[in-house]
């Protein structure tokens, strides 16, 4: 090795002039692009150091208390974030019961089973719903879904289930109910559009083996799901984020109500629903950091269950390893 | 000669966009369409615009305070507080100039029960308190013989958003009941007992509309455009009174007697006889001390001509006139302010 390195050494030497000059355009853009990244991560300190400091009213005067209160009086500038806290919890999950499995099955169809001629335009119109802006779906969903729910799907929810306290009370159409709904139909585009090209990249071979080994079609595309679980889960993830965070689409439907109750059929309130209604007219100094405690809390929450996803993505993918 | 042209041209164009006097004002969202009127109509008569952002009484207060606007405009008036705040911060006090006034209907959605249902102000603190909750209670079809109450369970709708209504509404209704006024108080956004929560009044007309056995609470002019029924409401003297332009303007002459002399006056619960008692004021809010001498004159201007020839165009925006003794004390605030400590002129 030495006997080859003392060889070297002189047009090294020469090799090493020329490398240098080439590789100033190499170092600015490295440099350039480590500069946007870190910028990214200043944005996120700055936004959380601002949102810590213009909430350090309310965090002095209410302390860890804030998470567990249920009151929200700004007469007495009496405030606590559980309602709300529950509220955008509760609707984030019932979205994503209701379009997980209905994602995958579109994903499934999309990849494996629908003729080339349906699955371009049908992949097409998936997608055109993710584009669709909030207020529009908050605006279908007060004048069309709403009317239908407390007409049709909540009677008989009441009639048949009414029993169990998840669906008790008067079906007033707005509601918790509505909210995961529509919640559900804002995701199901992301979910389903990544899922489907996570499917679409599974190796042929492995299906092949599949149904070499004698398995159904159905089981052939279990096989499918299962190696490309790390991209389903992080669709998820992507699908929940946006729900966590949905506004206006949550607002028109939820009945902001910020109180915690069993019934699906009652109304609620999220974090970024309260946000929206009451930031502009918050006019004293309380009232206006309680809000931003309630940003900084919602941030968290979804630092949180990003993580958390991350690191189920992490854990299966170390399995299968 | 073309580039002499040219040199008068980018002197004497900028010049004139100078001259063209701009004004930026902030607040209330209720008397966005007739304050659109009035700048409208003014700039055609004087050339002086004024920009106008209705981002809620809040937000209009909040910007006085902070001095980012020339004028405000709010239905709730200033606290103690945030005149304090605002002295502190722009080193002069904060004029109410009231300009128009609304009304604050109680409209519902009971088909059988048709128009021009009575209600009293017990009933409806009670309603709005979760203590009344079908409409066929008896303290409801007792106030109206005549008519068919359903024993639909009565949907409550209020304000999500802060907003002025709502001010007006708490205000009147801490006025006349006792447990409303120590259970949950007045103010722009208040910790409602129960009922769903709509965003503006769009949201609370709209979904008054939809749920049958709805009672909500929104401005006259959105009842009217809505074609929503609403309730007469028997004010101070036992009389049942429709809200109405006359009404409202009925419940100021009777209460302009006694208006504070900062004009900060609160309306609801009025006496007189015709006087319809939800109703309230709405103010332009203005530096007594103007930093600008351009602009502290067009201002001067403006609300003299707006609280006497502009109050025209209110009735057929659907807004009460101000009375001639409001208009009298508002001319006489117009002329406390001053530039350079003489009153503008």
């Amino acid at each position: 090795m030495t006997h080859n390195e003392s060889i070297i050494l002189p047009h090294d030497r020469s090799l090493r002039a020329t490398k240098r000059e080439i590789n100033i355009g190499d170092s600015v853009f490295k440099n350039m692009t480590k500069f946007f990244a870190l910028l990214i991560l200043l944005l996120i300190v700055l936004m959380t150091y601002e949102m810590v400091t213009r909430s350090s009213l309310s965090i002095e005067k209410f302390g860890w208390n804030f998470l567990l209160r249920s009151i929200w009086d700004p007469v007495r500038e009496e405030y606590g974030a559980l309602p709300f806290i529950y509220g955008t919890l509760v609707s984030s999950l019932l979205a994503l019961v209701i379009a997980l499995p209905l994602s995958i099955g579109i994903a499934v169809f999309l990849s494996e089973l629908a003729p080339l001629w349906l699955e371009r335009p049908m992949s097409f119109l998936v997608e055109l719903l993710a584009g669709i802006p909030s207020i529009v779906y908050g605006l279908w969903g007060f004048f069309v879904m709403v009317p239908w729910l407390r007409s049709t799907v909540e009677p008989f929810l009441i009639k048949y289930f009414g029993s169990i306290p998840l669906f008790s009370g008067p079906p007033y159409g707005i509601g918790m109910l509505a909210a995961g709904l529509i919640l559900s139909i804002m995701i199901l585009p992301i979910i389903a559009s990544i899922s489907r090209d996570v499917l679409r990249a599974v190796p042929r071979v492995q299906r092949e083996a599949a149904l070499a080994l004698g398995s159904t079609r159905w089981e052939a595309t279990r096989v499918a799901i299962s190696y490309s679980r790390s991209g389903i889960i992080g669709a998820t993830i992507l699908g929940l984020g946006r729900a966590l965070g949905e506004t206006m689409a949550v607002t028109m439907v939820i009945g902001n109500r910020p109180t915690i109750s069993a019934s699906l059929l009652e109304p609620g309130y999220t974090m970024a629903s309260v946000l929206a209604n009451e930031f502009t007219e918050a006019t004293s100094q309380m009232y206006l950091s309680a809000l931003i405690e309630i940003a900084l809390v919602l941030f968290v929450i979804t630092i949180i269950v990003n993580s958390f996803a991350r690191i189920m993505v992490w854990s299966v993918t170390r399995k299968t390893e | 000669m073309k580039k002499i042209l040219l040199i008068a041209l980018s002197v004497i164009v900028p010049a004139l966009s100078f001259a063209q006097l701009q004004l930026n004002g902030a607040g209330a969202t209720f008397p966005y369409v007739i304050y659109s009127k009035w700048f409208d109509v003014y700039k055609q008569k004087t050339g002086i615009q004024f920009n106008y952002q209705s981002i809620g009484s809040g937000g209009g207060i909040k910007q006085v305070i902070e001095g980012t606007v020339d004028f405000g405009a709010t239905d709730g008036p200033m606290k103690d507080e945030q005149l304090a705040e605002a002295k502190a911060k722009q080193n002069t006090d904060v004029l109410h100039i009231p300009t128009v006034m609304g009304a604050v209907v109680v409209t519902y959605n009971v088909p059988e029960l048709g128009a021009d249902l009575k209600l009293t102000p017990d009933v409806i603190a009670g309603v709005f308190l979760g203590e009344i909750t079908t409409w066929n209670d008896q303290r409801i079809a007792s106030l109206n013989p005549g008519k068919d109450c359903p024993s639909k369970p009565i949907i409550v709708v209020h304000r999500s958003d802060g907003s002025g209504t709502t001010f007006i509404f708490v205000d009147y209704l801490s006025k006349v009941s006792e447990q409303w006024k120590s259970k949950v108080g007045a103010g722009t956004s208040v910790n409602w007992p129960i009922g769903l929560g709509g965003k503006g009044n769009e949201g609370v007309a709209g979904q008054v509309k939809q749920a049958d056995g709805a009672i909500g609470y929104v401005e006259l002019a959105y009842a009217v455009k809505n074609n929503l029924p609403y309730a007469q409401i028997k004010n101070r003297t036992g009389q049942f009174v429709k809200p109405s332009l006359e009404s409202v303007t009925a419940a100021a002459i009777s209460e302009a007697k006694a208006m504070s002399a900062d004009l900060r006056v609160s309306i609801t619960n009025a006496g007189g006889k015709n006087s319809y008692p939800i109703s309230g004021f709405t103010w332009l809010l203005v530096y007594k001390d103007q930093k600008d001498s351009q602009k502290g004159k067009a201002l001067v201007d403006f609300l003299h001509w707006a609280v006497t020839e502009g109050e025209q165009y209110a009735s057929d925006l659907l807004y009460a006139p101000l009375p001639k003794e409001v208009v009298k004390k508002c001319e006489e605030k117009i002329r406390l302010i001053s530039y350079g400590g003489k009153p503008i002129k």
